[in-house]
């Protein structure tokens, strides 16, 4: 067994993690001054978070209007504003998957963005919350994944269900569901194979496996999407495509532990209304953590820890 | 909205030819239609500011040729530059001579490491030369494994080291090469954060144990504004000699590609396009420069219908998208060939402007078999000037291909798309070197 990759994140991390976010606090740091040349520092910043071109110039639009109409003193009272309107952006009206009662969850997303790492870390979350969890591992195509995901079930304690790579993910699902009604579960997390949004096929596999999801499962079935913090404007693209072919409930954004700011997920909330439920930031069991509308804006704007 | 650049900059600089020099206010509005274009594709902020300043400067006061309208000069313009930008040509693999040769790969959790250094593996073994995959990432659940599996698809050995120390097992994985008498060595290693100190520092330790003779990061075509960050901290402790860019099989405008070339001067060798193991092509500097821009990738669409056509049909094909002459039989043979080409939707979404389709131009079996029906109902007069077809002959298609006349108009809606497309890709490609078709072949000596 590998050492403790969580020991991994050490000091040296947090160290690196705030000279690397010092560029953001820039606007604080040239002073109270709200000029233009603020307001360009201030458009930058929120680009360089992914916010995305449109976005960000409504955004700094309207906050510009509100500077001059309510006479918002100085710097840090601007970004104050803007982060609570990012903020309210961010917060999306909607159900936990997690937290409300029992469900079966499908977990979806292109290639590599920590499916099956966010999995096994909700799998121990729940545990711990003292439910009842039965995983099933639907990717049947990469190679390997049904072992990296037989390794967090070990990790987090809960029975994963699977059938030999290459059988038909829906199949799995059937099994998965089957072993937890027998098991009396309450939360059935489904791993599903990494693909492009692009991809007919492989979205028409999906749409199919959320079929069987809904057809035998007894809870209600769940879509959740993982999105990757690096993930640039392409990730509206994306968070379009699995909405539109599954009907997606909420996002879980993974990565936060590195210097992106995952600011796409703004976009997706404005357009499609999908609330970030929960954020990864790191590779450890444990490092998921309740998504925070207020910390997320606070960090986007710069004005974080 | 509009799609690409090209088409922002008409709206903007106005669709009269040879309006003299551009002027200030000309390039003002372009530039700002350049700016958004580019970050909406992820190029970084920082190299898309030094962009626009640069051509600026070569814009204002510039002649605009003949045949082209304002709008499309600065395209002309912001194409030369994207491309210089990029590099030129190919990028391949240098190796020492050394043997066994090592190339390593590095890069961000998710980048998709462990598929590019099987598919590396297997490009190198079609050039020649045996393989050695080694396993060094002892921390991720399985990724071991994984490689071990897609090593075993290929029929490539992988050497899975003893032991959680990463360094310990890349220097025995090269003497595993010397013994088992393979020549070049593939080291897959963890993906990590920039920012991670202590995992920077094992990868950099990697690189001094085994001096690898090629290092190369592997970088997600999805990635934004962060790529810089990343690839300019592994540029600093790891240094690496080029890119891939992996998952570029789907829409993302790859701005990250660009970025990472700007900013940290080294060259994109390979693109990753798709899951299979040979989906792993050399990287065209300025197909990707179009792509950045959304001006579509004509010479990719050609290339794939040339895997599905014979090449003289390719051909002709080729000179058909290129001289606009296009009819109702192209149209029906292109859609026959659909089948064996993947979805009609990957290809269209090739096409300059094609994301502005209609939803339903996603040909479903059904619909492919009743626009078949309805085409081969139509006379040949039909098929060669649809124009001709008013409602009268629309009825007695719908009647002989057995649906609605609704349906009928449907396909001449769509042919009439696509042959609009088909103009715009003309337009686009005027003045662009012509590229003939070569066998597709494999990438030469890397
Ligand atoms: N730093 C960091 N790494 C993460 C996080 N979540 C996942 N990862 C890493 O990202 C990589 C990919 O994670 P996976 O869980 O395998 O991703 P996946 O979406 O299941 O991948 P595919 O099934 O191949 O599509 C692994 O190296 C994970 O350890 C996170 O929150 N932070
Ligand atoms: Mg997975």
């Amino acid at each position: 067994m590998a050492t403790p990759w969580y020991k991994r994140l050490g000091d040296g991390l947090s160290r690196t993690r705030g000279a690397l976010q010092g560029h953001l606090n820039v606007l604080l740091r040239r002073g109270p001054d709200v000029d233009a040349v603020f307001w360009e520092e201030l458009e930058d910043a929120l680009i360089q978070a992914d916010i995305g071109v449109v976005a960000t110039t409504e955004l700094v639009g309207r906050l510009r209007d509100a500077a001059a109409r309510e006479a918002l003193p100085d710097a840090a009272a601007v970004l104050d504003r803007l982060a609570a309107e990012i903020a309210a952006e961010a917060r999306v009206p909607g159900d936990d998957p997690f937290a409300s009662g029992p469900a079966t969850v499908l977990v979806v997303g292109v290639n590599g963005t920590g499916k099956t790492t966010s999995v096994g870390k909700l799998a121990a979350n729940a545990v711990a919350e003292g439910r009842r969890v039965v995983i099933g591992s639907a990717d049947t195509f990469r190679a390997a994944a049904i072992e990296q995901l037989r390794v967090w079930a070990e990790r987090a304690a809960v029975p994963v269900v699977e059938r030999a790579h290459g059988a038909d993910p829906g199949a799995v699902v059937y099994d998965t569901l089957a072993e937890a009604s027998e098991r009396g579960a309450d939360l059935v997390l489904i791993d599903t194979a990494g693909r492009l949004h692009t991809s007919t096929d492989l979205m028409a596999e999906l749409v199919k496996v959320q079929r069987v999801a809904r057809r035998e499962s007894a809870h209600p079935v769940r879509t959740v999407l993982v999105m990757d913090a690096t993930t640039g404007q392409n990730g509206l693209l994306q968070a379009r495509e699995f909405d539109r072919a599954l009907g997606l409930d909420a996002i879980v954004l993974t990565k936060l532990d590195g210097t992106a700011k995952g600011g796409i997920v703004v976009a997706v909330a404005r357009e499609l209304g999908i609330p970030v439920v929960r954020i990864g930031v790191g590779e450890g069991l444990e490092d998921l953590a309740p998504f925070d509308a207020d910390d997320f804006a606070a960090a986007v704007v710069g004005r974080g820890d | 909205m509009f799609e690409n650049l090209s088409e922002r900059l008409q709206a903007v600089m106005g669709k009269l030819t040879g309006r003299g020099v551009l002027s200030e206010a000309d390039v003002d509005a372009a530039m700002r239609e350049v700016r958004m274009a580019l970050l909406e594709a992820d190029v970084n902020l920082g190299t898309v500011k030094e962009f626009v300043a640069r051509v600026r400067e070569r814009s204002v006061g510039q002649d605009v040729m003949k045949s082209l309208t304002p709008g499309q000069m600065v395209v002309k313009i912001v194409l030369e530059e994207l491309t210089a930008l990029m590099g030129r040509g190919e990028s391949r693999l240098v190796f020492s001579g050394r043997i066994p040769g090592v190339v390593m790969l590095v890069g961000l959790q998710g980048s998709g490491k462990t598929t590019a250094a099987a598919k590396l593996a297997n490009l190198l073994r079609k050039q020649g030369r045996s393989p050695l995959l080694v396993a060094c990432d002892v921390y991720r659940p399985a990724a071991i494994d994984q490689l071990e599996s897609l090593g075993k698809q290929l029929g490539v050995p992988v050497y899975r080291g003893e032991g959680t120390d990463a360094v310990a097992i890349a220097r025995a994985g090269v003497q595993h090469a010397v013994s088992t008498m393979r020549d070049t060595v593939i080291v897959d290693t963890a993906g990590r954060l920039h920012i991670d100190e202590e995992m920077m520092a094992e990868a950099a330790a990697i690189r001094t144990a085994v001096h690898p003779d090629q290092v190369l990061m592997v970088i997600d075509a999805m990635t934004g504004q962060d790529a810089v960050n990343a690839a300019a901290a592994f540029a600093q402790t790891v240094d690496f000699d080029g890119v891939i860019v992996t998952k570029l099989d789907g829409d993302a405008r790859g701005g990250a590609a660009l970025s990472v070339r700007a900013v940290t001067g080294k060259p994109i060798m390979f693109a990753g396009v798709g899951e299979k193991l040979d989906a792993l092509e050399p990287f065209h500097p300025e197909r990707m420069a179009k792509r950045i821009l959304g001006m579509g990738d004509v010479v990719t669409l050609i290339e794939k219908a040339q895997d599905a056509f014979d090449t003289s049909q390719a051909t002709d094909l080729e000179d058909r998208l290129r001289s606009g002459v296009f009819t109702l039989d192209d149209f029906l043979a292109q859609l026959q060939q659909v089948k064996k080409m993947g979805s009609l939707g990957d290809i269209l979404k090739m096409i300059p402007g094609a994301n502005k389709l209609p939803k339903d131009a996603e040909i479903d079996e059904g619909a492919l078999a009743r626009t078949e029906a309805i085409i081969q109902s139509m006379t040949r007069k039909e098929r060669a000037k649809p124009s001709i077809i008013n409602g009268a002959r629309r009825e007695r298609i719908a009647a002989g291909a057995g649906v609605r006349v609704f349906d009928v108009n449907q396909v001449l809606k769509q042919f009439a798309q696509t042959q609009k497309l088909l103009k715009q890709v003309q337009t686009s490609q005027k003045g662009g070197k012509r590229r003939r078709f070569g066998m597709p072949g494999l990438p030469g000596g890397l």
